[in-house]
């Protein structure tokens, strides 16, 4: 080639000097290289191989090392795959491995090469050969070479046949029908006398085993000596695998090997052949008590190692062992808490994956409660694991191991208020979720949600402003259950609630409004207005939770005794009660004592707090807050301060004649205002219920609604549009909450709108698209404390060590089931709650077991099984059966004998790809099968399945292929 | 498949080997080694040797200034994979003598052919020391 002179040659650097150079090198490694590359790019096309090697060799190390791009030489490596130095050789192979994938376009061109270099006499070559197609077999090579293949399966040198061996695992998943030809050939090397070669089948077998096991039980009485008679602990790790695949489908081999693996636990010093026997007796073995316990003693010893990695492991043990063993993870309970604490994060996690799966209806409280405090002592990330898990855990298959919901509820407000709590979204779901679901925790809903509310330094947590959303809404829509409204109007209008983005403060202006309602309409039943008088009749048949008196006592007191209390009323506001909730304009939160005092006190201050003049302050305080939204970019907030602010232009003008009291003139505008109250207090007193998943199916659809109509004509309107997406329908706005829960009584949820008219969808749409373009405007200021302040973290550190041992010791208790001081109230559920079941349980078959099963029983389904496993597997146990050790699985087959020695007779009389013998031998096969597997229910009607596909076979011979010389026969 | 890869990486975070027993392009392959890089080199003596990362487990242990990393899929037995890693750095002490980074660094063909020996489409086919080595000292007298 031109400009490439013998002093080129001379001088071309080698590996090691590019190695060299580019430890010493002074102009930056990129440029460094690339200046290598562009050097390796002009010698690889040098026609001196040498050079090429050199080049080559230099390149492939780049690659590797450097990442870079070397498909531009694939042809080069070809080249120098032909090249007859075995140097030169070497380095093609490893570059071809390195750097060939299926795509590659040369590929077609090594066949030859390959072939050739697969029946050298070197064995050396043979190696390389076999070691690159071990790597970059493709389903051409796979295909061609398999002759190759198959001949060196039987080859005299140990080292050649042990990489033939070991590359049929790459030609069997290319070229399923290489089994046919090679299969036997790799049994027989199962039962080799060689170590070596048996292990690299055991090798072999486990990887296909763990595939697809049912083939290979035929195989079990040659794994079963391996396991008893092997003294080589990688062998045996691999027999292990495979029993731990085999035991669960035939219940005698498990019989016959649990013994061996119990002796092998006992005996060994390896830790590895020790785990192994542990994680086949905990996962494939757990039906035999005396193998788990002693696996459990092992773990025990492992857990309390002070390597990590036997500490992991054992938890890992562990947490197989607990879906079937729950006793052992008990056992081992303080351990398992104690490595919550563990250094090493991946510790921590199994740790943490095993107490939860401790977790049951009876302890569910107590390990929250440990591992809150964990959560609180730990690092962000792993706080939020923790709280995942809680939050996962608890809400499995609709609260089941809840009975307390007042706990779990007031356990979701701690958890809000962690310092590193990130979990908003979820916490706000569930909380939404129980509401609706769960009638009688609404008063505690209410109260957690509350204290979230009043609490300012909450706003500044970008985090918790969905948890803030949802308790916005729940105090809204559960306000009859609050002990204080007016404190409640004061934390929903907070200037800080500024900080929120607009989607949520359209969630706060509307629970305002809510509440706003509620208070004016407790006002009028106080005071005896003609309205009250249907507070009871209408209001309860609305919603009968409301109805039990347990749970609500201000509100049926509210109902039975207005008339007789209220006249007292009347005459005059009690003027500590308006000091309670209006004395400072600035109200002091800090104070529990209304959320703590009894219900009877609280709904007594409740009552008297219902005077003429709070309502007035109250009507003016909303107005202040809301006037000045109206100005806002946002539609939604703008559009409920609206709403909210004409219904109180409505109101108030008929406010100020009850100053007057008792004017006969004002009773009938009075009488309007209540009317507008009563009609307002009615639309949102109606429930909301959870929806099921499958509920919109359930709407019929109206006659005359053409529903594949072309809507091209909308485009014009609303082109630009977005469909909300899914997550959109979220819990979050209220207001979505509202259109999409009130499905059957459309007339209730457009009144719940109050003044706005337009179309559901319409509107629904509009907003979304609006919410889209408005970004959240955060900003953050500093002017209140941290949402989770130092002291609160502090005090729990104080006391958390010993809180943390007591509780753990508590646990540690064997507890008698407590029996529950309340039962466990109503969780309405929906069947579409229940988690969809996957459609179909089979396992997706990998296409080896596919396409055998394809060319050797037609295309019939059937039991998944590899013919010539078995009919190997079955000569195996025929003459198995008489020796030793093969009872269990010996009975099955005996009846079997006959049938095949006929069967095998036929064959014999089959030539190799003649269509006649096929025709005879897929029944045959098929027959075999079923009976092999043992299985008594299929052995009878095999005799039907016979008859039934001997019909079909003319069908499938077409399809065969009769080009494979099948050599098992 | 067994094992998946195996990665040689210095304290710094430089490859020093890397052996894929799947396809991954360059890319993959880049990112793949500068996550696990990242996620084992950051942990200390007192935790244990095993990362779980994407659908791999990755297995590693330290010997000097490298760290021998190998990726395997979740049948894999851990504790096998850490003998594992201990025979090859015995194999490679054996034929090199007072085995370094600089070894592997020079001579990183012959690293290959080491785990060619003992590996083979991500199974273990051999850990017999003086198997392994019989083909290459064939391979260093002959060529």
């Amino acid at each position: 080639m031109a400009g490439f002179s013998v002093m080129d040659t001379l001088f071309q650097r080698t590996l090691e000097d590019l190695i060299k150079g580019l430890r010493l090198q002074l102009i930056g490694e990129s440029a460094f290289l690339s200046k290598a590359l562009d050097e390796i790019r002009r010698e690889a096309k040098s026609t001196d191989p040498d050079t090429k090697a050199n080049a080559l060799h230099k390149l492939t190390y780049l690659s590797s090392l450097h990442f870079y791009d070397m498909s531009f030489a694939a042809f080069h490596v070809v080249e120098l795959l032909s090249s007859t130095r075995f140097s030169h050789k070497k380095i093609a192979y490893h570059a071809a491995s390195h750097s060939f994938d299926e795509s590659t376009p040369v590929l077609v061109l090594i066949t030859n090469q390959l072939r050739k270099d697969l029946s050298s006499t070197n064995e050396l070559e043979v190696s390389l050969a076999l070691e690159c197609l071990s790597r970059i077999a493709t389903v051409d090579l796979a295909r061609d070479l398999t002759p190759e293949i198959f001949t060196l399966l039987s080859s005299s040198k140990v080292f050649v046949r042990k990489k033939a061996i070991g590359v049929l695992l790459r030609v069997f998943d290319k070229y399923p029908d290489a089994v046919r030809v090679c299969f036997k050939r790799l049994v027989e090397n199962l039962e080799s006398s060689d170590s070596q070669v048996v292990s690299v089948a055991v090798g072999v077998f486990c990887e296909l085993a763990l595939r697809e096991p049912r083939s290979y039980l035929p195989l079990a009485p040659e794994f079963y000596k391996i396991l008893v008679d092997s003294k080589n602990n990688w062998v045996l790790i691999k027999v292990l695998k495979i029993f731990a695949k085999l035991a669960p489908l035939e219940p005698r081999l498990a019989n016959k090997v649990v013994e061996p693996i119990c002796e092998h636990i006992r005996r060994t010093g390896a830790k590895s052949l020790l785990f192994e026997c542990i994680r086949t007796v905990v996962s494939s073995l757990s039906d035999y008590e005396h193998a788990v316990k002693l696996a459990v003693v092992k773990i025990r010893e492992m857990l309390v190692d002070d390597d990590p990695n036997l500490k992991y492991l054992g938890l890992q043990a562990l947490s197989i062992v607990a879906p079937n063993h729950l006793w052992a993870v008990l056992e081992n309970k303080e351990v398992v808490i104690k490595s919550l604490s563990d250094v090493d994060p991946n510790i921590k996690l199994e740790s943490l994956r095993l107490v939860m799966a401790m977790v049951s209806e009876s302890n569910v409280a107590e390990i929250c409660r440990v591992l809150v405090n964990y959560a609180l002592k730990s690092d962000p990330e792993f706080c939020n694991l923790i709280l995942g898990s809680i939050l996962s855990t608890c809400c499995r298959n609709v609260y089941e191991i809840i009975i307390d919901f007042d706990w779990y509820v007031s356990l979701l407000g701690e958890m809000s208020r962690m310092p590193h709590c990130q979990k908003g979204e979820e916490i706000e779901k569930q909380l939404i979720d129980i509401g609706m679901r769960v009638k009688d925790v609404r008063p505690e809903l209410v109260r957690v949600s509350r204290n979230l509310l009043i609490d300012p330094a909450l706003l500044g947590n970008p985090f918790l402003h969905r948890i803030l959303s949802a308790a916005a809404w729940l105090s809204g829509e559960y306000v009859e259950f609050s002990l204080n409204p007016f404190e409640l109007m004061e934390a929903l209008l907070q200037p800080r609630t500024n900080l929120l983005p607009p989607l949520l403060k359209a969630i706060y202006i509307q629970s305002a409004f809510k509440v706003l309602i509620f208070s004016l309409n407790s006002y009028l039943l106080q005071r005896g207005s003609p309205a009250s008088f249907s507070y009871s009749d209408k209001l309860l048949p609305d919603v009968p939770g409301l109805v039990s008196k347990r749970d609500i006592p201000e509100c049926s007191d509210l109902a039975s005794c207005d008339a007789p209390v209220l006249g007292k009323q009347d005459e005059g506001f009690n003027p500590r009660v308006l000091n309670q909730s209006f004395g400072d304009p600035s109200v002091e939160y800090g104070g529990e004592e209304t959320s703590t005092c009894g219900q009877s006190s609280a709904s007594a201050s409740l009552k008297d707090s219902f005077t003429h003049e709070s309502i007035i302050n109250l009507l003016n305080r909303v107005e202040l807050a809301v006037v000045p939204l109206t100005g806002s970019y946002d539609v939604e907030i703008v559009e409920r301060a609206r709403n909210v602010l004409c219904f109180i232009e409505l109101i108030k003008p008929q406010m100020p004649d009850c100053l007057v009291q008792k004017e006969e003139g004002s009773d009938r505008e009075e009488a309007e205002a209540s009317k507008i109250i009563k009609l307002m207090h009615d639309a949102f007193s109606n429930d909301l219920g959870p929806i099921s998943v499958s509920a919109q199916e359930r709407v019929s659809v109206p006659d005359g609604l053409v529903l594949e109509e072309n809507l091209e004509d909308l485009e014009t309107i609303c082109g630009d549009v977005q469909l909300p997406s899914l997550n959109s329908f979220s819990l979050g706005s209220s207001y979505f909450e509202e259109t999409a829960c009130v499905s059957i009584p459309i007339f209730q949820s457009r009144e719940e709108r109050g003044p706005s008219n337009e179309s559901t969808s319409l509107l629904a749409e509009h907003r979304k698209q609006h919410g889209l373009y408005y970004l959240p405007s955060e900003k953050k200021d500093g002017d209140y404390p941290a949402a989770n302040d130092l002291q609160l973290q502090a005090n729990h550190n104080d006391d958390d060590d010993e809180d943390l041992a007591k509780i753990t010791e508590q646990l540690l208790v064997p507890k008698k089931k407590p029996n529950h001081a309340k039962p466990r109230p109503v969780v309405v559920k929906l069947d579409g709650d229940q988690a969809p079941i996957a459609a179909g349980p089979h396992p997706k078959e990998d296409l080896l077991s596919g396409t055998v099963r394809d060319v050797l029983l037609g295309s019939e389904t059937a039991p998944t099984t590899r013919s010539p496993t078995n009919r190997k597997g079955k000569e195996k146990l025929n003459v198995d059966s008489a020796t030793d050790s093969k009872e269990n699985l010996g009975d099955g087959e005996k009846r079997e004998q006959g049938n095949s020695s006929s069967r095998k007779s036929k064959h014999r009389n089959s030539t190799v790809s003649h269509s006649k013998g096929r025709r005879h031998r897929i029944p045959g096969k098929k027959g075999d099968e079923r009976e092999e597997h043992g299985q008594k229910a299929k052995q009878k009607s095999s005799g039907r399945h016979k008859a039934r596909q001997r019909a079909e076979v003319p069908l499938n011979v077409v399809s065969q292929t009769p080009v494979i010389p099948d050599f098992l026969l | 498949m067994g094992i998946r890869f195996i990665l040689m990486v210095n304290k710094q975070g430089q490859t020093r080997l890397a052996q894929y027993y799947e396809y991954l392009t360059l890319e993959e392959r880049r990112a793949l080694e500068a996550e696990i890089v990242r996620k084992c080199l950051a942990r200390n003596e007192q935790q244990c040797s095993f990362v779980e990362h994407r659908n791999y487990k990755i297995i590693y242990r330290r010997y000097a200034s490298l760290f021998f990393l190998v990726g395997v899929d979740n049948e894999e037995n851990e504790l096998a994979i850490l003998e594992f890693i201990h025979l090859l750095v015995e194999t490679m002490d054996r034929h090199f003598g007072n085995v370094c980074e600089l070894d592997i660094m020079f001579h990183l063909e012959k690293a290959h052919f080491m785990l060619e020996e003992m590996v083979m489409n991500g199974c273990i086919v051999e850990t017999s020391k003086s198997n392994i080595l019989a083909p290459i000292q064939l391979m260093d007298k002959t060529y």
